[in-house]
């Protein structure tokens, strides 16, 4: 493989394009709405009609308004489509040549989808995601070919820090010091990790960045190999994300194929295997060190840092370890360069980031915003604000995160303007809350996820979170007082600082966001009275149950 | 190997590159506290009864397994480490069905020693009461999950010291417990050697061995009847 033979993929690819294309969603929320049949009807109705070397109907990855499945595109038309059904998809072809279409327009030019930006998400939607050749003509794998023949290892470092580039998982770490690190670290072998264990409540934005466009995923990972040394790669994924590992598995395959994976990668000495490694319902495996101790085929569970993976990681090598977002990333920063995107966002937080806007909110859906975009255009301009209601607030950073008041809409969302006011950017969920939403209630619900998915090591998550939730009951159920409220608040505190990993160390925050911004809903639910009263206990006179003297 | 320099406490210490604060401290008569660490076995990290302030900032870190570094300060003895420690005692009093008073390891049982240690005199979360079973089919040794704190020092002597890695965890969060082979009864347990390793790892009452517990207790009465009839009647017959 040579950059003639990828440019030759690319205009074949583009030469046999047919002047129309009719693309329709078969990402996973699409394809639980019966996407695929649709497809199916699509591509029936375009041959029955004859058009078939005029148009042709494709299964496209995600066209970000969820919600609104299945999504259907005409193109070059710029015409879309929702909710369309297998009745109505054949009208969509009928409407090529002037007939009258029956299914649900949607405009294109509407808030939700013309203030958004396209970085991570530039091909989801628009290329075919199981065809290396429609990722091969969006300009695909020539970030790879730049890095392994233009560039040394060193320069490619230089290019993502220069960049700006922060971890997409949440916590921000500067990518490129990250690679730096283990490029640094001596060891015999190196392995570069991509973390697909996405298990935030409310969020799917890897789960669509993968099942969208697998091979950007892959072209930053190789990237990485190439940069810090590695042989060999591992995408962690979820096994709630079946979809996504098929794409991602048939992307490898076809990748390896043409020789953009594998050995001597672009005709170079440098070697680059990835393989999959699929997780068994663990959220826990999302913290670095667990999700390392189950590719090594141990049980899932945390152990102290230091030492770091980027020092030692899997089989005690260093390993580098990013989110799948971090690595789509990967690809333009080395193609077009560090300037670019270093423009985009914020001067700390550049970048686009994706967000999975869910809840109380009109338009459900993935949203690519610049870093720094307000959280009220994100939740207001862009989600379309809560239907019938008004927002109280927005959940960012799922069980890790905070809730953000309906006053703070106008924070900035960027690492340090979140965390500032008491929430993290995590991994992009965004879950919005009406008037109806009982904030005790969310902060009850959240403590019961990270209770259930606690790996049990460590005292403080595996038996605090129990303790945290049984709390907040109480508060709901109006037998808390304020010895109650105390021990809640010092409870959380001390999980937090005392915890093994990030999954203890966060469980309690959005039980304290609540508590700072909603402190008058917990205290409206307490119980005026004494212990006893508070718990119901039996009363128990001086002169003993029956009132007779002993 | 060379060797390092660190302010424990606000004194200074010395300790060999490598080694962990946690030996430092003890090397130096610095009390640490600890629960599921056991010299001779690997560190696990779980019950953060070890933690100690690193640095200015006071991070917290485990000093089982934090290793010394030349300059690092460090401290033990806070204000907030006491509550910190008071209240992981009182977790595992309340996440477990821990009664002193009927079990085979009272006055000899490192979470008791802990609760002593921390000032636990009351505890002030809710007890559980899990429904916890008890494995008794082993010949010579039992397991008592009510009493477990899931240390995991059974785990580890059984693979590190005795090569038969029969324990092993299984489940996650409050339904975590330790199991033998593949949760198959331990009597049944192919790969366990009946060697007792685990019950000299276990801190509490967990695993006992058989024969020690309240309700075992065998005053041997039928032996005392076998010997009057065998003095008196000349009979010996068992």
């Amino acid at each position: 493989m040579d950059l003639a033979d990828l440019r030759a993929i690319a205009d074949a690819e583009r030469a046999a394009r047919p002047p129309a294309e009719i693309r329709c969603c078969t990402a996973a929320g699409c394809a639980s709405a019966d996407a695929p049949a649709v497809l199916a009807t699509l591509k029936t109705a375009v041959a029955a009609a004859g058009l078939g070397d005029r148009v042709r109907a494709v299964g496209v990855g995600c066209m970000r308004l969820c919600s609104q499945g299945p999504l259907v595109a005409v193109e070059p038309a710029g015409a879309l489509y929702q909710k369309v059904t297998t009745e109505s998809a054949g009208s969509v072809v009928a409407g090529l040549t002037g007939g009258a279409v029956t299914a649900e327009p949607l405009d294109p030019r509407a808030p939700f989808f013309a203030r958004q930006s396209s970085v991570v998400l530039e091909n989801s939607g628009r290329i075919e995601p199981e065809r290396v050749e429609s990722y091969v003509a969006a300009d695909g794998y020539l970030g790879l070919y730049r890095a392994v023949r233009e560039m040394t290892p060193a320069e490619v470092v230089a290019a993502v820090t220069a960049s700006g580039l922060r971890g997409r998982g949440g916590a921000g770490y500067p990518t490129g010091v990250k690679w730096a690190t283990v490029a640094k670290n001596p060891g015999e072998r190196k392995y570069v990790v991509c973390n697909a264990d996405e298990g935030d409540p409310g969020a799917f934005m890897n789960r669509s960045v993968l099942e969208s466009d697998p091979h950007k995923v892959l072209e930053g990972m190789a990237v990485a190999g190439y940069a810090v040394g590695a042989a060999q790669g591992y995408v962690y994924c979820r096994g709630e994300y079946p979809l996504a590992i098929d794409r991602l598995t048939t992307a490898i395959k076809q990748a390896t194929k043409l020789g953009l994976l594998g050995t001597h990668v672009f005709g170079t000495p440098f070697d680059f295997r990835i393989d999959v490694r699929i997780g068994a319902g663990a959220f826990v495996c999302g913290e670095e060190t667990a999700l390392m101790a189950s590719i090594m085929g141990g049980r899932g569970t945390p152990t102290p840092r230091p030492p770091y993976p980027a020092e030692s990681g899997l089989w005690g090598m260093p390993t580098l370890l990013n989110n799948v977002e971090t690595f789509a990333n990967v690809p333009r920063i080395v193609r077009d360069g560090p300037e670019w995107f270093a423009a985009l966002g914020t001067p700390t937080s550049p970048g686009t980031k994706v967000f999975c806007l869910t809840g109380k909110v009109a338009n459900t859906g993935l949203v690519e915003v610049p870093l720094g975009t307000p959280l009220r255009t994100i939740v207001e301009g862009i989600g379309g604000g809560a239907p019938g209601g008004t927002i109280k607030a927005v959940q960012t950073g799922g069980p890790s995160g905070g809730c953000v008041p309906a006053e703070l809409l106008d924070t900035p969302v960027d690492y340090e303007s979140l965390g500032t006011i008491g929430s993290i950017m995590g991994s992009g969920g965004m879950i919005v809350m009406d008037q109806t939403s009982d904030m005790v209630d969310v902060a009850r619900y959240f403590m019961e996820f990270c209770m259930d998915e606690s790996c049990g090591k460590c005292v403080p998550c595996r038996a605090g979170t129990v303790q945290l939730h049984r709390l907040l009951s109480r508060v709901l159920d109006g037998t808390a007082g304020a010895e109650e409220m105390e021990r809640l608040e010092a409870l959380c505190h001390m999980v937090k600082d005392t915890s093994l990993c990030g999954l203890g160390q966060t469980a309690p925050n959005p039980t304290l966001s609540t508590l700072r911004y909603f402190r008058r809903e917990y205290e409206a639910k307490l119980h005026p009275g004494t212990r006893a009263q508070r718990l119901r206990l039996p009363m128990v006179s001086a002169n003993g149950p029956g009132g007779h003297a002993p | 190997m060379s060797a390092v320099t660190l302010t424990i406490n606000d004194r200074l210490v010395t300790a060999a590159a490598g080694e962990t604060v946690l030996a430092a401290a003890r090397a130096a008569g610095i009390d640490v506290p600890t629960l599921c660490y056991v010299d001779g076995l690997s560190a696990h990290g779980g019950c953060r009864l070890c933690l100690v302030e690193v640095g200015a900032g006071g991070r917290l870190q485990p000093a089982c397994f934090m290793p010394v570094a030349e300059g690092m300060v460090v401290r033990t003895d806070t204000d907030r480490l006491a509550e910190y420690r008071r209240m992981i005692v009182e977790l595992l009093f309340a996440e477990g069905n821990h009664v002193c008073s009927v079990c085979v390891a009272n006055g000899n049982c490192e979470l008791q020693d802990a609760a002593a240690a921390t000032g636990m005199d009351h505890e002030r979360f809710e007890y559980t009461y899990p429904k916890r079973a008890v494995d008794a089919s082993h010949d010579r040794f039992g397991i008592d999950h009510n009493r477990c704190v899931l240390c995991t020092r059974c785990v580890r002597a059984c693979d590190e010291l005795e090569g038969a890695h029969t324990w092993d965890v299984a489940g996650r969060g409050a339904g975590a417990k330790v199991v033998t082979d593949l949760n198959q009864p331990w009597g049944e347990s192919p790969t366990c050697t009946s060697c007792g390793k685990c019950f000299m790892a276990c801190p509490t009452g967990a695993i006992f061995r058989k024969g020690s517990t309240v309700a075992e207790t065998d005053h041997g009465r039928d032996r005392l009847q076998f010997l009057v009839a065998a003095r008196e009647k000349k009979q010996w017959i068992v």
